[in-house]
C-alpha cells in the first residue's frame, strides 16, 4: 500500500483536477454560475470550497453480511450513512454527540457510537446494525429477552441497548446486575426501562444461550 | 459539519508530513472528541488525515516498564493483563471513563489530546479565549482584543480551583491522565524535526495568557506512545471518581492514588487529582509530607490540607474546596486498606 495515500475521488486526484474540473465541467450550470462569476470564484480560492461539494470518496463495507461499494463525502458519519444513504433506519439518532447510546452498532465486533464515527474510517470493517442481529422470524435471544421483560416503553433507545446488552455478555462485562449497570451506562432510557433492561440480560447471560 | 478533505496514512513518518504540509489540518484518532468538536463547528478543519491504520496499538513490557501505543483503544488498554498487573491505577482510572462503547472508540493519544468540556469553549457564540484567544472586531480581519472568558463569573461548576489565571480556568476533563501522571510516565512524540521524550506532567500546561494551548506538544508532531516506569505500587492503588450521576459523567473531583507499603508505613506513595486544574494536578508536597509515615487517618487529613494550599473557589465551584480534601482522605484510606 501507498505510504501516503491520497484518496481520489471519480474525478481523479482531488488536490491537482478540481480546479479544471470546475472550470470545464457541467458542474458549473448546476452551480447557476456564469463562467466569469466561476472564474473569478476560483481565482479567489472559493473553487476549493465549491468543489468539495462535488466531492465524494470510494467506501467499501461489509454491512450487516453484504460487502457495499459507496461513495460518500468524507464528513458523513456512520449513523448518518447507515439512515440516510442505505435506509437502515433501525440504528437511532438520539443526540449525535456520545451521550445516548441510540446510535450503538457494532464495528469489527465491538460496541461503538455511530454519530461520532467518521464512516470512511470503517473501511473494510465489518458493521453490524440491529437489522443484522435477528428478523421478526427468528430474533435474537436479546430481542426475545427484551420483550419477555418489557425492557422498553416508547422504544426509541432499544436498538441501541440490545446492540450494547448483546456486546456487553460478549465482551464478559456481564456477570451481575451491578457490572451490568456499569458497563451498560452509555445507553441512556428516557422512558427509565432500567430495571427491567437489566432483567432481560441477566436473563440471557444466566441462561447460557450463545449470543 | 464543514466540508473537508480526508486523508488516510499508513505511517507516522507520512502522517507527520502530512500534518506539516498545510494548516486546519488533525489527525483523526477515535474521533469522539474531534467529530463532537466539529459538528459544534468548534473546530473547522480544512483536512482530517486518519491515523486509525498506524501500526501503534501495542501494549507491551519492556525493560523499564510498560510501553502503551497512542493509538491503543482506551478498553483494550483498561481490560489488557499487563495494565491490571503492572498499572492497576490506569485501569481504574479507564474504567471510569465515559462509556463501553465510547473506550472502544477512543484511543490513548486522543485522550490526552481531547479539549476542555467547558460550556463556554463549547459554544461559538460565547465569548471564552481558550476558543477564541483573539475576537474578531468590526474592522474585517482586525483583532478586537481578547475575547474574554464566559466562566469567570458565570457558570463554573465543573471548573478549576488549582492554577487558575485570569484568561481561563478550565479543567483537563481526562481520567486517563491522572493515573499516568501519577505513574510518572513519559510521552514518545515524533515531528517534523525528530522524536523527543515529554515528562508526562509537562506534557500539559497552565492557562496563564495562552489559553488556547493545553499542551506543549508542538505543531506537527504526533504522540507514538507512552511509557510507564516499573513500579511497586501494584497492591495499593486506588482512583476514585466523584460525579453527578454513577457513572458516564465527567469528573468533579478525582483522586488517583499509588502507593508502596511497607506492613503500616508508606514508603512511597503517588497522589494526583483530576477535575481540579487545567492540567492532571499532581499533590507533590503531600506525597512527600506521607513519605515515611505511617498510614493514619490524622496524617491522610494534614496531607490533604498541604494539599489543598493555594487552592481557589471561583463561586459555583467553591464546594470543591471541601470536595476535593475529603476525596482525598478516601482516596487514601482505601488504597491503603485502613478504610
Ligand atoms: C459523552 C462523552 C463522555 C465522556 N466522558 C469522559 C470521561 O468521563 N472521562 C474521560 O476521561 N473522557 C471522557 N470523554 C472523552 C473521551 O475520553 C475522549 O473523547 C477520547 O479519549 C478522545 O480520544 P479519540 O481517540 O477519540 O480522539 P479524537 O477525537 O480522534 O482526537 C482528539 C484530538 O487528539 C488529536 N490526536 C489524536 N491522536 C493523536 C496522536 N496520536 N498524536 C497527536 N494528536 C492526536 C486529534 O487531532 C484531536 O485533536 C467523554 C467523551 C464523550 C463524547
Ligand atoms: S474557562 Fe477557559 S475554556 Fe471556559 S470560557 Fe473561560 S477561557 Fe474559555
Ligand atoms: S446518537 Fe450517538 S450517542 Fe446519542
Ligand atoms: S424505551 Fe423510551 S427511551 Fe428507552
Amino acid at each position: 500500500m501507498a505510504e501516503y495515500e491520497h484518496l481520489e475521488d471519480e474525478f481523479g486526484n482531488a488536490d491537482s483536477s478540481r480546479r479544471n474540473f470546475l472550470k470545464q465541467s457541467s458542474a458549473l450550470a448546476a452551480l447557476a454560475l456564469t463562467p466569469v462569476a466561476a472564474s473569478a470564484a476560483i481565482d479567489n480560492g472559493l473553487d476549493e470550497k465549491m468543489a468539495a461539494a462535488f466531492e465524494q470518496m470510494p467506501l467499501q463495507v461489509d454491512i450487516n453480511g453484504t460487502m457495499r461499494k459507496l461513495s460518500i463525502e468524507p464528513r458523513v458519519t456512520l449513523l448518518d450513512l447507515l439512515r440516510e444513504q442505505l435506509h437502515l433506519t433501525g440504528t437511532k439518532k438520539g443526540c449525535d454527540h456520545g451521550q445516548c447510546g441510540a446510535c450503538t452498532v457494532h464495528v469489527d465486533g465491538q460496541r461503538v457510537n455511530a454519530c461520532l464515527t467518521l464512516a470512511m474510517t470503517t473501511e473494510g470493517c465489518k458493521v453490524t446494525t440491529i437489522e443484522g442481529l435477528g428478523t421478526l422470524d427468528q430474533m435474537h435471544p436479546m430481542q426475545e429477552a427484551f420483550i419477555k421483560h418489557d425492557g422498553f416503553q416508547c422504544g426509541y433507545c432499544t436498538p441501541g441497548q440490545i446492540m450494547s446488552a448483546v456486546a456487553c455478555i460478549r465482551e464478559g462485562h456481564a456477570n451481575n446486575p451491578d457490572e451490568v449497570r456499569e458497563y451498560m451506562s452509555g445507553n441512556i432510557c428516557r422512558c427509565g426501562a432500567y430495571a427491567n433492561i437489566v432483567d432481560a440480560i441477566m436473563d440471557v447471560k444466566q441462561g447460557g444461550v450463545r449470543v | 459539519m464543514n466540508q473537508f478533505q480526508y486523508t488516510r496514512v499508513t505511517t507516522p513518518k507520512a502522517a507527520v508530513s502530512a500534518l506539516s504540509q498545510e494548516n486546519g489540518t488533525y489527525f483523526l484518532a477515535g474521533g469522539t472528541n474531534l467529530i463532537d468538536l466539529i459538528k459544534r463547528e468548534v473546530v473547522v478543519p480544512e483536512r482530517l488525515v486518519d491515523i486509525n491504520k498506524l501500526p501503534l496499538a501495542t501494549i507491551e513490557k519492556t525493560s523499564t516498564g510498560l510501553r502503551i501505543g497512542a493509538m491503543a483503544k482506551n478498553s483494550a488498554v483498561a481490560d489488557h493483563d499487563l495494565a491490571k498487573k503492572h498499572a492497576p491505577l490506569l485501569s481504574m482510572a479507564l474504567n471510569a471513563g465515559a462509556s463501553a462503547q465510547l473506550r472502544n472508540m477512543a484511543t490513548v493519544g486522543g485522550n490526552m489530546m481531547q479539549r476542555t468540556r467547558c460550556p463556554y469553549f463549547y459554544d461559538p457564540s460565547m465569548p471564552c479565549n481558550k476558543r477564541s484567544p483573539v475576537q474578531a472586531g468590526p474592522d474585517k480581519g482586525q483583532p478586537n482584543g481578547p475575547s474574554g472568558c464566559g466562566a469567570i463569573g458565570g457558570i463554573n461548576r465543573m471548573h478549576a480551583i488549582f492554577g487558575t489565571s485570569n484568561k481561563c480556568i478550565a479543567v483537563h476533563p481526562s481520567d486517563m491522565c491522572i493515573a499516568l501522571v501519577a505513574l510518572d510516565a513519559t510521552v514518545n512524540v515524533s515531528g517534523p524535526k525528530g522524536d523527543r521524550k515529554i515528562p508526562f506532567g509537562d506534557f500539559h500546561r497552565l492557562p496563564g495568557d495562552a489559553p488556547q494551548k493545553d499542551n506543549t506538544l508542538l505543531p506537527g508532531e504526533l504522540i507514538m506512545s507512552v511509557d510507564i516506569p516499573t513500579n511497586k505500587f501494584a497492591d495499593n492503588s486506588h482512583y476514585l471518581k466523584v460525579r453527578d450521576r454513577a457513572s458516564y459523567a465527567f469528573a468533579l473531583i478525582s483522586v488517583g492514588v499509588a502507593v508502596d507499603m511497607k506492613r503500616d508505613t508508606i514508603q512511597d506513595i503517588r497522589l494526583a487529582m483530576g477535575g481540579v486544574a487545567h492540567k492532571p494536578w499532581r499533590l507533590t508536597e503531600a506525597e512527600h509530607f506521607l513519605r515515611g509515615k505511617p498510614a493514619t487517618e490524622a496524617n491522610f487529613k494534614q496531607a490533604a490540607t498541604i494539599a489543598m494550599n493555594g487552592a481557589k473557589g471561583y463561586g459555583e465551584n467553591d464546594f470543591k474546596l471541601t470536595l476535593a480534601p475529603n476525596s482525598l482522605i478516601d482516596a487514601l484510606k482505601t488504597a491503603t486498606k485502613t478504610a
